[in-house]
């Protein structure tokens, strides 16, 4: 399977001599399709660097980052805007919908920016929308909408179109518990239809919907978790006592 | 918590005999309390003693069901009224892990609590998925044990977090494994 997102012994440092920080240091990862990874670590442990070089809004000083198999750091300029544009959506922790516009319109705007007419990026934005049982929401506006609402929104906005690549920067963190699980369920299944995903988050909880959860510390992956094949294996079966 | 308090709260809901208490109890868990049929008349033999159940006329079939007195009823209200004490829970091993690995020379502790963390981890994905498969209201009972479960798990990896940034800030020295034999007793008496 091919990966939609490659990270190949990447090194990120931030400031030089004495003060230099050493944010990323020979970072290795792949995504396939269908597939989510968490990304867990202490403040300062590289997890912000490893996003913002895996969104093409960082160089990495070593290595290589490959999105949908084109190497971020061989591509001039305006082609890793393009990439940027069509491959990648973004969500953040403040939703960061435009409050002017409505719902549909905010999923419509990056295939309007990208040059796709208003009509079918219209058409593209309902069906992603569609997809995650949003179509109720259509014509609303930001405040009119609850902060999950909003978040599911933006997640429909971050794979509106042909993009595959979500990278989801603490998409949960300023939702209660309850609604910050219906925002990972929709993210959860638009990845199982097809999509990929990095979840940034300081909440076990929250990354135990990915597949698989990596743990950086001082900019350095130290393990890593993975599913297991029967999980019903794994329940408690505490010794009953009458 | 005892199958006693269960099988109380099962006929709460109306008289059951001992097979149809077995299958509700396990149902009721999300069939991660498994019983045997033998541990179900057990209990009901202690709580008929203990005048809590009645037992009524068998069936034609030949099964005799079972109802819950005004005694059981107020055994019942009184077990849900009461907090489950931290205190009757068995003794934390991961704590106590933990505090020898930080004392003990040559173990890695931070390597011990990443070990840990993984492995919390990983149960947390897999209780993640079993959620994730069960999204129909009737689910809900069983979806309130898994996250009983998830938050659980999920106090461990905070804790097994708490833990790692307390090391980085304060790793206390280890004992000296070397210590002089004649100053070692005297030092604990002094701490006694």
């Amino acid at each position: 399977m091919t990966n939609v997102l490659e990270l190949r012994d990447v090194h990120r440092t931030h400031g030089s001599g004495e003060t230099a920080v050493h944010a990323l240091r020979g970072v290795s990862l792949h995504v396939v399709p269908g597939e989510l990874v968490a990304v867990m670590g202490p403040s300062g442990s590289g997890k912000s660097t490893l996003l913002n070089l895996a969104g093409g809004l960082d160089r990495p000083a070593k290595g290589e980052v490959a999105v949908e198999g084109q190497v971020l750091g061989a591509l001039p300029r305006r082609r890793l805007a393009e990439v940027r544009r069509r491959a990648i959506g973004y969500v953040f922790q403040s939703f960061n919908l435009l409050p002017s516009l409505t719902a549909v319109e905010n999923v419509a705007l990056p295939l309007e920016l990208d040059g796709v007419s208003v009509r079918t990026s219209r058409r593209e934005a309902l069906r992603s929308l569609a997809d995650l049982g949003l179509t109720h929401l259509a014509d609303r506006f930001p405040d009119e909408m609850s902060g999950g609402q909003q978040q599911r929104v933006a997640i429909a906005r971050a794979l509106v179109g042909p993009r595959r690549l979500v990278l989801a920067d603490e998409p949960t963190g300023a939702l209660d518990s309850e609604t910050g699980e219906a925002v990972l369920r929709v993210l959860r299944a638009r990845v199982d239809a097809g999509a990929a995903g990095i979840l940034v988050t300081h909440e076990a909880r929250h990354a135990a919907w990915a597949d698989r959860v990596v743990f950086l510390r001082d900019g350095v992956v130290v393990d890593m978790s993975e599913r297991l094949a029967q999980p019903e294996d794994l329940l408690v079966r505490p010794e009953a006592t009458a | 918590m005892s199958i006693k308090f269960g099988l109380l709260a099962l006929l709460e809901r109306g008289t059951m005999y001992g097979y149809q208490l077995r299958v509700a109890f396990e149902e009721s868990t999300g069939g991660t309390w498994p019983l045997n049929i033998g541990q179900v008349y057990t209990t009901l033999s202690r709580l008929e003693r203990d005048g809590q159940v009645r037992p009524l006329p068998e069936s034609e079939a030949g099964q005799r069901p079972y109802e819950i007195t005004d005694a059981g009823r107020a055994e019942l209200t009184l077990w849900f009224a009461t907090p489950i004490s931290r205190a009757d829970r068995p003794r934390d091993e991961l704590a106590i892990k933990l505090a020898l690995a930080l004392t003990t020379p040559g173990v890695d502790v931070r390597s011990v609590v990443q070990t840990q963390r993984t492995a919390t981890m990983r149960t947390l994905q897999e209780y993640t998925r079993l959620k994730a498969r069960s999204d129909a209201p009737a689910d809900l009972p069983w979806r309130l044990v898994l996250d009983a479960m998830l938050f659980q798990a999920e106090a461990e990896v905070r804790w097994l977090d708490h833990c790692e940034a307390s090391l980085v800030r304060h790793r206390p020295e280890p004992p000296s494994a070397t210590a002089q034999p004649e100053t070692a007793p005297s030092e604990q008496e002094a701490r006694r």
